[in-house]
């Protein structure tokens, strides 16, 4: 398994691992609009590598406003297209309230663990 | 500044730099819960704070800017009950309150989520042009009541 460890998006981005075709992006802190330029960034770079799944772990997301939903429904459009599975994991509360607001709870796969968003 | 009688309340005013978003959260956070507001009413205000001052930077200032935007806290005694009142205030573009909407939310796409989420969370909300082109005043409400039954009743469900 490699890891590697990110610093981009003025801290957001706590790790990026891959597990044979996947790639686990692991987010951390506030998502808002002065840190989801960073977010979409790095998320755009692991899906330019088409690989055939990412995994977005969010246990460690604190807050997320809807630019953090829109660059996660960009980046839900990119892998579409090029056929690579997006899910989502580790979704607080308070994180998954903004998915329920914003009727999107139903267009991402969401799951509880990491383990299952790779099986 | 729209003068209005806040007595338990507080005042802060940014410049219009996404980094200094996370300060006003903090104050909204802090300002709900001693307003009354429970967990899920306060989470709820905060994000749409945050979604009101994105919009004012992304739309009404065109972007990061070093201008200013008041946000302003109270606790206020409305005709339909007590409520906390936020006010987000900016300098500049002057819209038409009826242009102001969300889209569709069945179109899903990047963006365009804001008004929408700040109208899901408030019970009320007011946007009001300033005069001479002045900017605009985003009056906010959330009656304490409704919030606490609304969290209970979703405890129940």
């Amino acid at each position: 398994m490699a890891r590697e460890q990110k610093n981009d998006g003025d801290g957001a981005i706590k790790n990026i691992r891959r597990e044979s075709q996947a790639v686990i992006l692991e987010l951390q802190g506030d998502i808002d609009l002065h840190r989801s330029v960073g977010v979409r960034g790095a998320l755009l770079e692991v899906l330019h590598e088409k690989p055939s799944r990412v995994v977005v772990n969010m246990t460690a997301v604190d807050f997320m406003d809807s630019s953090g939903l829109a660059t996660l429904v960009e980046a839900l459009q990119v892998s579409r297209r090029q056929k690579t599975k997006l899910a989502l994991v580790g979704l607080g509360a308070r994180v998954r309230s903004i998915f329920e607001i914003s009727r999107l709870d139903n267009i991402f796969t969401i799951c509880e663990t990491e383990s299952e968003a790779l099986s | 500044m729209q003068e209005q009688t806040c007595t338990k309340g507080i005042e802060v005013r940014i410049c219009a730099e996404p980094a200094y978003l996370s300060v006003v959260r903090c104050a909204v956070r802090q300002a709900a819960k001693l307003a009354g507001l429970d967990e899920k009413g306060v989470d709820s205000v905060t994000l749409a704070i945050d979604e009101a001052l994105t919009n004012v930077i992304r739309h009404s200032y065109g972007g990061p800017c070093t201008k200013p935007i008041i946000v302003r806290i109270c606790q206020q005694q409305l005709p339909e009950g007590p409520a906390v009142e936020f006010i987000v205030r900016d300098y500049g573009k002057t819209v038409d309150p009826a242009k102001i909407c969300s889209r569709n939310l069945d179109d899903v796409r990047p963006g365009g989520l804001g008004v929408h989420i700040i109208k899901s969370v408030m019970d009320i909300v007011e946007y009001i042009p300033q005069q001479d082109g002045q900017g605009m005043l985003l009056r906010m409400a959330k009656y304490l009541e409704a919030a606490t039954e609304t969290t209970a009743s979703n405890k129940n469900s």
